[in-house]
């Protein structure tokens, strides 16, 4: 077993038996639609409005794994546990994002149709938008750890991984929405710019993944 | 407020290198002085008793010379690793037995151990032969399965020694390893922890006639 697999297991088994974060970040993103549904006064949405509402739903949600992410190692020492390891301490950060993304995709697969019977006349937009999706959800894993790790190490940390998160997470809901406008648009998917806002999301990704794996090692230390 | 230390030692076996070695050691945090010019020697399978009033330092000792806090000032060496420059040359040859335990309060006894063995790289099917003899050694082979939520904190105590020497520790941090153990279960633990099995012993405790009995060199914090 390798220590990314063991530390990953270990993450979704206590998941798993407590239920502490998935659930809620499901009856999060359900409420929201209810408010959406009742606050917009639409039993429709297409196109921009609809990317907008789904879109920050999800990632409002994600806040809520994203606060829970380190508390096991906080406050049961997983942090000395690693520390003490003779391990490169980034497969922490490989496996906790792992964990997050895995997260968010149990969320979607449960929220998105959900979004979906409230709002969606045709649901043809989901399939090339969940590609949309997971990239979005690699880099909202690979900035919500780093993000998490440092607040975790604050005595502010409720407060700390929004205000941090928040503000970097805006090009990847830029590039998210801005594809979903055209997929979830009231005609039918529209791929117009899709590979314009996918290479954006890929390249999101691949800048918050390298600093997560350059500054990781270092957010560990005393 | 500075503080200070004393050391009494019975004379030295004459080893070349010293399992620690600690000159002028100081750790503030902020500007308060936890841990002020401290200095000892230890040398290979000996034991070093730390004593002292609340508050003197003497976790911030032993989590400085595992390496998870960094010295402030002053010379710091642990089986041959200066540190904390070298600290990723100690990792994994040291067992930390910290005041609190390293345990994952939602996974079992087992699962915890199988954790801190790929942690520390061990072979599965080797790990898994020494797991089950330290429960047996510890005789908490029936309760192995039981989530550490479950169990009293004497047996937390006992779960946490096993994950600390698991990986045959050239050295170990004993942090009040009598906490919460009676009269038998220190029975129990002292072939894994006690004097004379090996590895290079510091232990912090309250019970001065307990350590110094013990101890080779003694360590009095004030």
């Amino acid at each position: 077993m390798t220590t990314f697999s063991a530390l990953l297991r270990k993450d979704l088994r206590v998941e798993l038996r407590t239920l502490r974060s998935l659930p809620a970040m499901a009856l999060f993103a359900v409420s929201a639609f209810v408010i959406f549904r009742f606050g917009l006064d639409r039993t429709s949405l297409d196109g921009e409005l609809a990317a907008g509402v789904l879109v920050p739903t999800l990632l409002f949600a994600a806040l809520l794994a994203i606060n829970r992410l380190f508390v096991a190692e906080r406050e049961e020492g997983g942090f000395d546990l690693i520390r003490l390891a003779p391990i490169d301490r980034t497969v922490l950060l490989a496996a906790k994002a792992t964990a997050l993304v895995i997260y968010l995709v149990v969320l979607e697969l449960i929220a998105v149709p959900i979004f979906a019977l409230f709002f969606l006349d045709s649901a043809s937009g989901l399939v090339p938008f969940a590609l949309v999706l997971l990239l979005a959800n690699v880099g909202l894993a690979a900035t919500g750890t780093v993000i998490s790790t440092i607040a975790t190490m604050s005595s502010a940390r409720d407060l700390l991984a929004p205000l941090i998160l928040l503000p970097l997470l805006i090009p990847l809901v830029i590039a998210a929405a801005g594809a979903g406008e055209h997929l979830l648009a009231a005609g039918g998917p529209d791929y117009g710019r899709f590979g314009t806002w996918l290479a954006l999301l890929g390249l999101y990704d691949l800048v918050f993944l390298l600093v997560g794996y350059a500054t990781f090692d270092f957010l560990l230390e005393d | 407020m500075e503080r200070t230390a004393a050391v009494e030692s019975r004379p030295a076996s004459g080893a070349s290198e010293p399992a620690i070695e600690l000159r002028g050691l100081r750790r503030d945090f902020g500007e308060r002085t936890a841990l002020g010019r401290i200095s000892a020697r230890l040398e290979p399978g000996e034991s070093l008793a730390v004593l002292g009033p609340n508050g003197s330092g003497k976790s911030t000792l032993l989590r400085v010379v595992a390496g998870l806090l960094r010295p402030s000032a002053g010379d710091v060496t642990v089986l041959g690793c200066a540190l904390p420059r070298e600290t990723h040359r100690l990792r994994g040859r040291v067992g930390y037995l910290g005041h609190a335990p390293l345990l994952y309060r939602d996974l079992s006894a087992r699962e915890n151990l199988r954790l801190a063995a790929a942690l520390h790289g061990l072979d599965p099917v080797a790990a898994e032969s020494r797991i089950e003899h330290l429960l047996g050694t510890v005789q908490m082979s029936a309760r192995g399965d039981d989530r550490v939520a479950e169990l009293s904190a004497g047996m937390k105590q006992r779960i946490d020694i096993c994950r600390a020497v698991l990986h045959e520790p050239e050295l170990l941090l004993l942090d009040e390893p009598d906490a919460h153990l009676d009269t038998e279960a220190r029975l129990l633990v002292d072939p894994l922890i006690g004097p004379g099995h090996g590895p290079s012993r510091v232990v912090v405790s309250h019970d001065r006639a307990a350590a110094t009995a013990d101890a080779d060199v003694v360590l009095e914090l004030r």
